[in-house]
């Protein structure tokens, strides 16, 4: 498993719940714990030369892992796509980047397709809304997955907004070098979700979670956000 | 230049504009939506990829294409001229005035006249240019410029337009569209039968038949072309097709993806001057062919894409960041994610360093571009040339030893491991610094973990 720097700093408890719900899946989880960064910061920054240092170190780390889950869709199309960009130069390290590829999965792609089971046996009472997040939908073309999951989770109804393909508003630096536009975004979801009358809202990108989690404590509005995850894990 | 950020901010907070923009573009969107769905067109994707490759094939060979129309233009009877430059065009455009002692002109819409500030240039030397599209011609007596590549006057309500109105011809408060339509029609109708010149842009230029295409909804530019004596298009070079046949292909695509139209209420064909036993058209026509930093854009194999557009105006619609920031907050006349990348290139990267960066990448743009321009693509190409740039120039400084200490620490784990534990204690004051500041400015920071994932792993295993 790779966490992803921010699900280990901000949000473990996602990186937890993957564990669970995957060792009750039968599934022995590996951390290699030297794994840190995928590079994605500062490669949708511009700054390719160092992005391509992390990258580098991710091959390292995770190069003989059978399969490398995510759970991120944002991270997961780094890997997958654009380390194809920032080692193109390279016919080594590139060679490396297109053999890790087959075996980065999505957290809930591997349970569909890779496990084949939509019914993890999880329990969770209330109205949840669902967010799709940009690189998961038009990078990876996640859609439909995660939704067949949370259908299968007993208790729970899934409420469809209206935005739910609109952008958080998050992008990374684009959040610090636009706030007031990102933050503006954000609210605009968030109307969407609320129109829904969902009391959580459910994504496979934490942080998009955070952006809007962040949002929505200011704005003090009684929504709270989880990682699908959390959900699938919770009884 | 920096981001404009006092007027974006202006413009987020404006509560009657942004509910403008957000359902002036979302009428779009769901027009669009309506006629791309697979019961209504089910080829909609293999239409792209074919629209994509001609495009492709075109701009690879468009000195051939380009040769090969201005032929055909010149054995209709028209003639071709290589503009370099937008002041090459105006001053063709004024000679030819002066030469026949003409004041004034007729406009259809054209955002390539408003690239080169056509309207200004010819104003500077008495040379009244009348817009006759409807949006525009509210955009000229307003003095602004489009707000949008297809719907110009998108920002504005009926109430601004009475406004308008009502201070530049001084007519009575009128808010009903209707009656609005009709006083721009009473004042135009009279300047298309005054006017020498009829100028308008093209949206596609036939290589094998020497016909160039205008697509539009008013009639307005059908009279423009047809009613003044002297008819000149003025269009950049990428806008040449090879075949007639090819327009099956683009004519699908064009109203679909900007207004929802299957095909826009006229589509004019126009093959030069008016010939012998003919009843309507120019005496004169010409064609001026606008590079204008054009052959610029071709030197690069992968950013050349850019110059497939066909100003739909859909990636503009779906932006999520047009649509808080509306298309004046952009430094050139093309706005939303096409001007993002675009304009750099026109400019070069120096300019407008910010406007790459003005985008959260979500993709939405590339998935409804119906030429298939991977919009993110060359942001992300963009954004790595800028911060070369600043490498070099040593600009930024702060920004760049940033990145360079995180991909330090990335690459050592032991050390990545120690700063992560102090940085969970540190996070709590941070938010008066830096980019946390910024950050805090729109949302509550989250709550550090208490114990990080590597923390909770190591004790899991210590425990086991």
């Amino acid at each position: 498993m790779f966490v992803t720097c921010v699900v280990d700093q901000v949000f473990p408890q996602v990186g937890v719940a993957i564990t669970q719900v995957l060792e009750r899946l039968g599934y022995q989880v590996h951390f290699p714990e030297a794994q840190t960064c995928c590079g994605q910061p500062a490669f949708n920054t511009g700054y390719t030369e160092e992005a391509r240092k992390i990258a580098r170190h991710f091959l390292d780390v995770f190069r003989d892992s059978e399969a490398i889950i995510v759970p991120s869709g944002s991270c997961t199309s780094m890997i997958s796509h654009h380390f194809a960009d920032v080692f193109q130069h390279d016919p080594k390290l590139l060679a490396e980047a297109h053999a890790l590829e087959p075996r980065v999965w999505e957290f809930s792609r591997f349970l569909l397709e890779a496990a084949q089971v939509d019914d993890v046996g999880a329990r969770f009472d209330g109205i949840v809304t669902y967010h799709d997040s940009c690189h998961a939908l038009r990078e990876l073309r996640i859609k439909a997955g995660p939704r067949k999951l949370l259908a299968k989770v007993q208790g729970l109804t899934l409420a469809e907004m209206d935005a739910a393909e609109e952008c958080c508003g998050f992008g990374g630096t684009f959040s610090v070098k636009f706030p007031e536009v990102s933050g503006a975004m954000a609210r605009t979801k968030i109307d969407s979700i609320q129109k829904t009358g969902a009391s959580t809202v459910v994504s496979i990108d934490s942080s998009c979670l955070m952006q809007l989690q962040g949002v929505i404590q200011r704005a003090g509005l009684p929504i709270r956000t989880l990682h699908l995850a959390e959900v699938l894990a919770s009884r | 230049m920096k981001a404009p950020e006092t007027e974006i901010q202006q413009a987020i907070n404006d509560p009657r504009l942004q509910l403008a923009i957000y359902t002036g573009t979302g009428r779009l969107i769901d027009h669009r939506a309506k006629v791309v769905g697979a019961e209504e067109l089910p080829d909609y994707q293999e239409l792209r990829n074919e629209a994509h490759a001609v495009k492709k094939h075109t701009i690879e060979n468009l000195d051939y294409y380009l040769e090969q129309l201005e032929s055909n233009v010149i054995a209709h009877g028209g003639q071709v001229i290589f503009c370099r430059t937008g002041e090459e065009a105006a001053d063709f455009v004024l000679n030819l005035a002066k030469e026949r002692g003409l004041h004034m002109l007729v406009k259809s819409k054209s955002m390539t006249s408003e690239e080169i500030d056509f309207n200004e240039r010819l104003e500077r030397h008495h040379l009244e240019a009348v817009e006759t599209d409807l949006g525009e011609y509210i955009l000229q007596l307003a003095h602004q410029r489009p707000y949008h590549i297809v719907a110009p006057a998108l920002h504005l309500t009926r109430y601004d337009v009475a406004r308008i109105f009502t201070q530049e011809l001084g007519v009575e408060n009128e808010v009903v569209i209707e009656k609005q339509t009709r006083i721009a029609r009473g004042v135009l109708r009279r300047k298309f039968l005054e006017a020498g010149i009829g100028v308008s842009g093209a949206n596609f230029l036939i290589a094998d038949s020497g016909a160039i295409v205008v697509v539009e909804n008013e009639g307005n530019a059908r009279l423009s072309t047809s009613a003044p004596k002297i008819h000149i298009a003025i269009a950049g070079i990428e806008k040449v097709i090879p075949r007639a046949q090819d327009l099956a292909v683009f004519l699908n695509l064009l109203g679909r993806s900007a207004t929802g139209q299957p095909l826009t209420a006229y589509t004019s064909f126009l093959s030069g001057p008016r010939r012998e036993g003919e009843i309507d058209g120019p005496d004169e026509f010409y064609l001026l062919l606008l590079d204008n930093g054009r052959t610029k854009l071709l030197e690069d194999p992968e950013k050349r894409q850019s110059l497939y557009c066909i100003r739909c105006g859909a990636c503009l619609n779906h932006c999520p960041v047009y649509r808080k920031i509306g298309g004046h907050n952009y430094p050139w006349v093309y706005s939303g994610p096409i001007g993002a990348i675009i304009t750099p290139q026109f400019h070069g990267v120096t300019e407008d360093t910010w406007l790459p960066f003005a985008s959260s990448l979500c993709g939405a743009c590339a998935e409804v571009c119906p030429v298939k321009i991977e919009i993110p693509k060359l942001l992300l190409k963009l954004r790595e040339e800028v911060t070369q740039v600043k490498r070099k120039e040593d600009s930024d400084v702060m920004e760049r030893f940033a990145f360079q200490l995180f991909a330090w620490v990335a690459v050592r784990p032991k050390i990545y491991l120690l700063l992560a534990s102090l940085g969970s204690l540190f996070f709590p004051l941070v938010p008066h610094i830096g980019p946390l500041k910024k950050w805090a400015s729109q949302r509550t920071l989250p709550e550090p973990a208490k114990q990080s994932f590597h923390q909770w792993w190591a004790a899991r295993k210590g425990s086991s």
